[in-house]
């Protein structure tokens, strides 16, 4: 028996017999190897599910025992001992010398600024810019010292630190809940704080507040309020405000003392990390010179 | 949607109509032509090219690769002769690869296909590939009688396997030439040589040599008619002027044995489907497995020359043509006689069309911003990143500070001292470079650039507490000098913004 293969007249094509709302489709064969072509992907597929974890069972790992963790942990294994030789050249080098040496410089200032923003850029924010209580990084004014040494010294063991026996620490004590001074002189003190940088509301106050600073405030923030990096007591004449400038955070100080707290980072970070932070908070805003 | 009944006059069986083929072997004849030639040598120039380049020396000093055209993947960059690019310059490659397409475009509208008829390099190594073919198991009726056999011969067992093996060295020499061009020549070769090759690289010539050995011993015409985009979207490039490899079926038809009055020129010999080497009869048209690679032209014209008759039956002829011969024989019965008219009939090929324009102009906007681009390379360049986190720092004395990342970029092979000056600045502002310990005459810092690399130097720029700028943003320019003196090196814009008061 015979049959009579319908054929497209237009193409001369024979059809597959289907159709459509009056569609009829051609029948253009694939060739043969197209159709082995997918078979081998879906026998690799098959080998691929026996050798990898790929099914969805607690402990079908594949027999390659190959995990993802493990992949990449052995890829973090290998970049660190790739980063091992730079990191060690870093440990032996004081900071003012890799900020010297071009290659170490470019070196830590690219892993101090990821290690910068996994550790510090919570408190002091993403450009060290700092926020109420957290000091601004990029600015000028130091609170126990700027040099590149200084800076090591605060990030190794922090500031008031209580597992850190080597941390800085000072206390600015709680003038008016501790009843040392009265409201009123609190209010004298804040105004004569205020008229050092031209801000004084009541020039009798600030006149009467001079002596109640030199009593109480001139041992720890200078005579002149110039600060003291010794203490950790910030300089009161300039435009960096720690707490906040204005009367209300001023008063608010001096009635109940401050105390920020940094943790030390020495037992958490590698020496090599706290270099490679050193340089790069003294880029952000240049630290001091050492003194000569 | 729904499926009807099939037709009363269709299969009931489907095994009738498969959805699957069994592929038809190509069993291409040797030719000889001009066409023929021409492709050889187009062959041996793009083969000779392609293995020797990267032997190529080029002098570029102590210490830096002297290949003349080298990718280097672990320092990024590609040297090519006297140039050397970098990574962030890739829209060069983008350039070319938009200077490649049009140019086939181009091509395809003036002569049809004739990038894959003679330059694809599937085409070229397919081409080798049949060569060595032949040179080893003989023509056309000698493959396939030993195809056809039952069994086959220690001879023919002999002649096979030596097939495939000079066509895997062929395959391990083109994979070890493309991997040349990512390492240096010499050294790889002496590596081959001392079977000291590394784990990487091996994969790589490996890899190279399995799919030349694939794809021009076993897949060759598969390759155009059923994996390359070229062929389905070749149409949208061609129109009635293109010159593409046609059959001049006025001439030709009907077809009948030579001595036959009545018939036309095609003697139905079939040597033009013979030599095809992707298997198709050009006498039924332009068709999508057709690579205008002119072989049959070559094979009919040596047939038409044997009966004494006028060549190009088959030859590189536009629609437009074709239609015109047929229009100005139709009236002249089949035969010889109708030769001299419809060739005389034909208009020569108009390359100048608006389509061909528009390539043109393209082809030279690109190459003309690339070539400007080119010419314009610096080999200083810097860039300006200003920060955004904090945008501006309160210094203690109430000056307001904005901090930048320089990057200067340094192209050549020594370092560049250069001073950095900052123009536009608020009144009483002042600049410095952090770690810049060094100024020239003028007092500018001066830094010295990173050579074939990128230096980073933070920039300040400080108002005095008394100066304050007027606008909120102030645009600055920042300039590179020679610290030694003379003319700019490079410049780049940034501003200074300072708090709303």
């Amino acid at each position: 028996m015979s049959h009579v293969v319908e054929r497209d007249e237009v193409t001369g094509t024979a059809t597959t017999g289907h159709e459509w709302d009056g569609i009829r489709e051609l029948n253009t064969p694939l060739p043969k190897w197209w159709l082995w072509t997918f078979y081998a992907t879906i026998a690799f597929a098959a080998l691929w599910v026996v050798l990898y974890p790929a099914l969805p069972i607690s402990g079908a790992t594949g027999l390659l025992g190959y995990t993802a963790r493990g992949a990449a942990d052995q890829d973090r294994a290998a970049q660190a001992s790739a980063a091992e030789p730079m990191l060690a050249r870093l440990r032996a080098t004081e900071p003012a010398q890799i900020v010297a040496d071009p290659d170490l410089r470019a070196y830590a200032m690219a892993g101090g600024r990821v290690a910068f923003a996994n550790t510090c850029a919570g408190c002091h924010g993403a450009g060290g810019q700092g926020a109420p209580g957290f000091p601004n990084l990029a600015d000028d004014e130091w609170l126990w010292g700027g040099t590149l040494a200084d800076v090591e010294q605060t990030i190794r063991h922090g500031i008031r630190a209580p597992d850190d026996d080597a941390s800085r620490t000072s206390l600015m004590p709680r003038f008016v809940a501790d009843g040392m001074l009265t409201a009123a002189q609190a209010n004298d003190v804040v105004e004569h704080v205020l008229s050092l940088t031209n801000r004084a509301t009541d020039a009798a106050a600030a006149r009467r507040g001079a002596p109640v600073f030199a009593e109480n405030c001139a041992s720890c923030h200078g005579e002149r309020a110039e600060g003291n990096r010794e203490m950790g007591a910030p300089r009161l004449d300039d435009q960096v405000w720690l707490f906040g400038g204005d009367k209300a955070s001023l008063l608010r100080t001096v009635s109940f003392g401050r105390g920020g707290v940094m943790p030390a980072w020495e037992k958490r970070l590698d020496p090599a990390t706290i270099r490679m932070l050193t340089v790069y908070i003294h880029s952000l805003g240049g630290t001091e010179a050492a003194p000569q | 949607m729904s499926r009807i009944q099939k037709p009363e006059a269709f299969a009931a069986d489907d095994r009738e109509q498969p959805l699957y083929a069994d592929r038809v072997r190509v069993y291409p004849q040797a030719v000889q032509g001009p066409v023929r030639r021409a492709k050889w040598v187009i062959l041996t120039l793009c083969l000779g090219l392609y293995y020797l380049v990267p032997w190529l020396r080029w002098d570029r000093g102590p210490g830096q690769p002297d290949q003349a055209v080298l990718v280097d993947m672990e320092h990024g960059r590609l040297f090519f002769l006297w140039l050397e690019i970098w990574p962030q310059e890739v829209y060069y490659l983008t350039g070319l690869l938009l200077l490649g397409a049009i140019a086939i475009f181009a091509a395809t509208s003036l002569f049809g296909r004739v990038w894959c008829g003679f330059t694809c390099p599937q085409t070229v190594w397919t081409d080798l590939y049949m060569l060595v073919e032949r040179w080893i198991e003989g023509d056309r009726n000698a493959r396939m009688k030993r195809d056809r056999k039952e069994r086959w011969s220690a001879a023919d067992w002999g002649l096979k396997i030596g097939k495939h093996a000079a066509w895997v060295v062929i395959a391990a020499i083109t994979g070890g030439a493309w991997v040349m061009y990512f390492t240096d020549a010499p050294t790889l070769a002496r590596e081959v040589l001392a079977f000291d090759v590394p784990l990487t690289t091996l994969g790589f010539i490996g890899l190279f040599t399995f799919t030349t050995y694939l794809l021009a011993g076993w897949a060759r015409e598969q390759v155009c008619t059923y994996m390359c985009p070229w062929p389905r979207f070749q149409a949208a490039m061609l129109d009635q002027d293109s010159l593409a490899v046609s059959y001049r079926a006025w001439r030709g038809e009907p077809r009948g044995k030579a001595r036959d009055a009545g018939v036309g020129d095609c003697v139905d010999c079939r040597a033009c489907v013979n030599v095809c080497p992707t298997g198709v009869d050009i006498r039924d048209g332009m068709q999508l497995a057709c690579i205008n690679c002119g072989l049959c032209i070559d094979a009919c014209d040596g047939i038409m020359t044997k009966l004494g008759r006028e060549k190009g039956l088959i030859g590189f002829e536009t629609v437009g043509n074709l239609a015109a011969a047929e229009a100005a024989t139709a009236a002249i019965p089949p035969g010889p006689a109708r030769c001299a008219p419809g060739m005389a009939a034909r208009r020569p090929a108009q390359l100048l069309r608006p389509r061909t324009y528009l390539y043109a102009a393209a082809l030279t906007l690109i190459g003309g911003i690339m070539l400007i681009g080119l010419a314009s390379r610096v080999p200083v360049s810097v860039e300006a990143l200003r920060d955004r986190s904090p945008l501006f720092v309160r210094l203690a004395d109430g000056g307001i500070r904005n901090s930048y990342t320089l990057k200067i970029s340094e192209r050549r092979h020594s370092p560049d001292r250069l001073a950095v000056a900052v123009e536009g600045l608020p009144p009483g502002a002042a600049w410095q470079v952090l770690d810049a310990h060094e100024t020239d005459a003028a007092g500018r810092p001066v830094v010295a650039t990173r050579p074939d690399g990128v230096a980073e130097f933070r920039l300040f720029v400080v108002t005095s507490p008394l100066g304050r700028p007027d606008e909120e943003s102030t645009p600055l320019i920042i300039r590179l000098l020679p610290a030694e003196g003379g003319a700019e090196r490079a410049s780049v814009g940034t501003t200074f913004l300072r708090p709303r008061t």
